[in-house]
């Protein structure tokens, strides 16, 4: 069961859109770094235990990674998502609101991740702001005030809200329950891009602004929603991390962006908007968090690492690319 | 008059030039001479092939068929590289300064004066100040940004960059069209300066009596052909005015309705101003009726539209079945029945990667959704009636909209306003780089709205055009309407002469 678990996650949609080249080649890496994973450590890599804590690992960025991709396909960026996961674990684990038991803190969280986001979308949106500067300000500012906040200390969560611990404790069908987070945020999103009207919205707006406003679409409003989204994804990835590792902390998180941004990159959405799919990212990330997983079970030291992943990402732009010229 | 005597060899030569795009010939058969230090003027209505022959001139376009004679040399203009090698500098409309560099990088800008990479700042500014001083404006500092200048300024700049590259030939696209009176004729005396050495100017522009003051031959283009060639500027207005409009192709228009003074107001318009670009502009449409605005470009004729749409800050009131329609917001006039085809189709209406679906149902997709989810079925069936009904070819909705051919992306336009019924359609150059048969589609669709009770507000360049289809013309100059009359009371020679005729000749008595 827990076997067929990853390729079930890259296999499922991607059946339902057959033809989308970059997905097939997506797929296709992955089964490759399995091959790599099985011929280099047989005992090790396709053992369950392995398998649950990639889809664990993945989880965390894989939800911030989703808004991500409605972020960039409406033509933005957010760099700030990792600071504002952490300051969501940080302000949702403070004595103060841990007193009111679990589900405040993930209410807690939740809101505020999502009200960062919002202050992003309202900078970029209605203060004019360039995003890349905007969430860059907000990664800064939300470090700061995460750091403030936890006076740099590791905040634990209490024996009283060990509820959410449980989370990553708690397993069903042999997955650890943040995994079924992770697979609902996914579907969510999905739905919400490609069925809905906002998915819709997103695409135009991202795709060509001015024809977007003279259609009649709010654009301002539509992309301060969007950043709402990343930080809502934010604050759900901040539950997930205190569930995994019990704590709220400042550090955090550190680089997610790049990560997730990467991911949302090698599943071909352009950078420029208006194309792209969250299948893609999760597929994109997957890559990433199963190269990782390699290196370490192969005890390889981490700045091969990233000069692996430094690599995919070239090679994986520069095959879209090509696919995009012979496409037209 | 013609500067130098005729039997000199002409300095540029353009025979039978043709140049196709997917659709349309733009270009089908030009001839242009052009002497040594005279100033030559192109002239023409808009779509009649001016900036496509520019565009082949400056390098930016390959001509299909036809040669050009550089000094009596046949050359190839490969690139705009090529061209400015060849002596050939060309200064657009919009000009194309870049706003964070000095004055003199910009004049040098691709070929520094540097060593070892480094650039001589010292003679670059020196090698600036040079050429400016040529031109009369030694005032301008070579080390100001030139994003700093005022627009007379930045155009002095671009001179003295064509200058730069030892130009033979200059071609200046409409350069008074953005300066004032005075910076006009300190324009024309920088003419005469630079022709008086042996350059030839290529000069472009709407306003006759410019080219009657500074131009000593007139080439008239139409519908991408040649109709005059090198004319003397003394040439009557009538007789330029009658090579401009005599037209070989023609128009197809449906049939007018009998005029009803019954039907409601649907659109007024009282006192709308955008300062600077057009004030005081009050008018009304009424249901069913086909109202268009000539004008020329930068006339303000588009910005009315878009200020009426909300696109565009206005002062001034916007009514719509007697509702105040609150200014700046697009979502707000699309909700009260308003729908606009924007000038630019592909940069302001498409959505060039998606389906023809997706780019008809992107203003109406409320309509097939409920609580957010859209009903993809009855999206692409209803998507699928209105291209049939407008005949987009070819006929599958789910191709992307950029495979299609002008006239089909346009009518994919126009369908997206058929999606829920509209009160009034604002279309701005809605046959623009469209072929002539999809013309005659695109014209019996748009009198079929009005018929159906659908007020339309319609700009075009094309002065035929407006002629033919509007029931009602108002004539747009500088910024004011200046006229308006029924379309039949009018004809394309009085519309021309309402429209380029200057301030100080007004003609406002009718």
């Amino acid at each position: 069961m827990t076997e067929a678990t990853p390729t079930n996650v890259a296999r499922r949609p991607f059946l339902g859109r057959i033809g989308e080249v970059p997905h097939v080649g997506l797929v296709a890496a992955l089964v490759l770094l399995a091959i790599v994973g099985l011929a280099t450590r047989p005992e090790n890599f396709a053992t369950s235990s392995n398998l649950v804590s990639i889809l664990a690992l993945a989880s965390t960025i894989g939800v911030i990674t989703v808004g991500m991709t409605f972020v960039i396909i409406g033509g933005g960026i957010d760099l700030s998502v990792g600071a504002v996961m952490a300051l969501s674990s940080v302000w949702a684990t403070t004595l103060a609101t841990q007193s009111y038991g679990p589900a405040v803190m993930i209410l807690c969280a939740v809101l505020v991740g999502t009200g960062a986001g919002l202050v992003n979308g309202f900078l970029i949106a209605y203060g004019r702001m360039v995003p890349f500067i905007a969430t860059l300000a907000m990664l800064v500012a939300a470090r700061g005030l995460a750091q403030r906040m936890s006076g740099q200390r590791t905040q634990l969560v209490q024996q009283a809200n060990t509820a959410i611990v449980e989370l990553s404790t708690t397993r069903v069908l042999g997955l650890p329950l943040l995994v079924y987070v992770f697979a609902l945020v996914v579907a969510l999103g999905w739905i919400l891009l490609n069925r809905t009207t906002f998915g819709r919205r997103t695409y135009a707006v991202g795709g060509n602004p001015e024809a977007a406003r003279l259609a009649g679409i709010d654009v301002r409003r539509h992309t301060m929603l969007l950043y709402g989204l990343s930080g809502l994804c934010c604050g759900i990835a901040a539950v997930l991390i205190m569930a995994r590792t019990t704590t709220g902390s400042s550090t955090h998180g550190d680089l997610y962006e790049l990560d997730a941004i990467a991911a949302v990159i090698i599943g071909g959405t352009l950078l420029s908007g208006g194309r792209g799919t969250i299948i893609g990212s999760i597929l994109g990330l997957l890559i990433f968090t199963v190269i990782t997983n390699l290196f370490i079970l192969n005890g390889l030291n981490t700045s091969d690492q990233l000069i692996a992943k430094g690599l995919i990402i070239v090679v994986a732009v520069l095959m879209q690319r090509r696919g995009a010229l012979t496409g037209t | 008059m013609p500067a130098s005597p005729p039997d000199t060899a002409p300095l540029l030569t353009m025979r039978g030039i043709v140049k196709r795009f997917p659709g349309v010939r733009a270009l089908d058969g030009v001839d242009l001479e052009v002497r040594a230090g005279e100033v030559h003027c192109l002239l023409g209505q808009n779509g009649a092939g001016k900036s496509t022959l520019i565009k082949i001139l400056s390098g930016a376009h390959q001509p299909d068929e036809g040669e050009v004679l550089l000094g009596g040399e046949s050359v190839r203009l490969a690139t705009p590289t090529a061209a400015m090698r060849q002596g050939i500098a060309t200064i657009y409309q919009e000009l194309d300064l870049v706003d964070g560099l000095s004055v003199a990088e910009n004049i040098l800008l691709g070929h520094e004066r540097a060593s070892f990479g480094f650039t001589r700042r010292g003679e670059s500014n020196r090698i600036a100040a040079d050429l400016l001083r040529r031109l009369g404006h030694g005032e301008i500092p070579p080390g100001t940004e030139v994003g700093r200048l005022p627009p007379a300024a930045k155009q002095i700049v671009s001179m003295a960059r064509a200058l730069s590259h030892d130009a033979r030939l200059i071609v200046m696209d409409e350069p008074s069209a953005a300066l004032s009176h005075d910076e006009v004729a300190n324009l024309f005396r920088i003419i005469r300066e630079i022709t008086a050495q042996g350059v030839a100017v290529v000069y472009i522009s709407h306003r006759l009596e410019e080219i009657r003051e500074i131009g000593d031959r007139v080439t008239v283009l139409k519908d991408g052909r040649t109709v005059a060639v090198g004319l003397p500027a003394t040439t009557p207005t009538g007789r330029i005015v009658s090579l401009m409009t005599g037209r070989d192709v023609e128009y197809v228009f449906p049939p007018r309705p009998a005029p009803s003074g019954e039907r409601p107001e649907v659109l007024r318009v009282e006192g709308l101003t955008v300062p600077g670009v057009f004030s005081d502009v009050s008018f009304s449409v009424r249901a069913g009726e086909i109202v268009g605005l000539a004008g020329l470009v930068g006339s303000g004729r588009s910005e009315i539209l878009e200020a009426v749409y909300g696109a565009r800050r206005a002062s001034g009131r916007v009514l719509l079945d007697g509702r105040a329609v609150p200014p700046g917001r697009t979502a707000a006039s699309v909700r009260l029945g308003m729908g606009l085809a924007p000038e630019e189709r592909k940069a302001q209406a498409l959505l060039l990667d998606q389906s023809v679906t997706r780019n008809i149902t992107l203003a109406g997709l409320g309509r097939y959704a409920r609580a957010g989810w859209v009903d993809r079925r009855r999206e692409a069936a209803e998507a699928a009636r209105l291209a049939e009904a407008l005949d987009i070819r070819p006929p599958d909705p789910r191709r992307p909209v950029k495979t299609l051919s002008g006239g089909n992306q346009q009518k994919a336009v126009l369908a997206r306003w058929l999606v829920e019924p509209r009160r009034l359609l604002l279309l701005d150059e809605p046959t623009r780089g469209v072929d002539v048969g999809a013309r005659a589609e695109l014209y019996a669709v748009i009198r079929r709205l009005a018929d159906e009770g659908v007020a339309v507000l319609l700009v075009s360049s094309e002065v035929p055009e407006v002629l033919g289809l509007a029931d009602r013309v108002l004539v747009v100059r500088e910024g004011r309407i200046v006229h308006e009359a029924p379309a039949v009371e009018l004809d394309e020679h009085r519309v021309l002469d309402l429209v380029m005729v200057s301030t100080n000749e007004e003609s406002r008595v009718d």
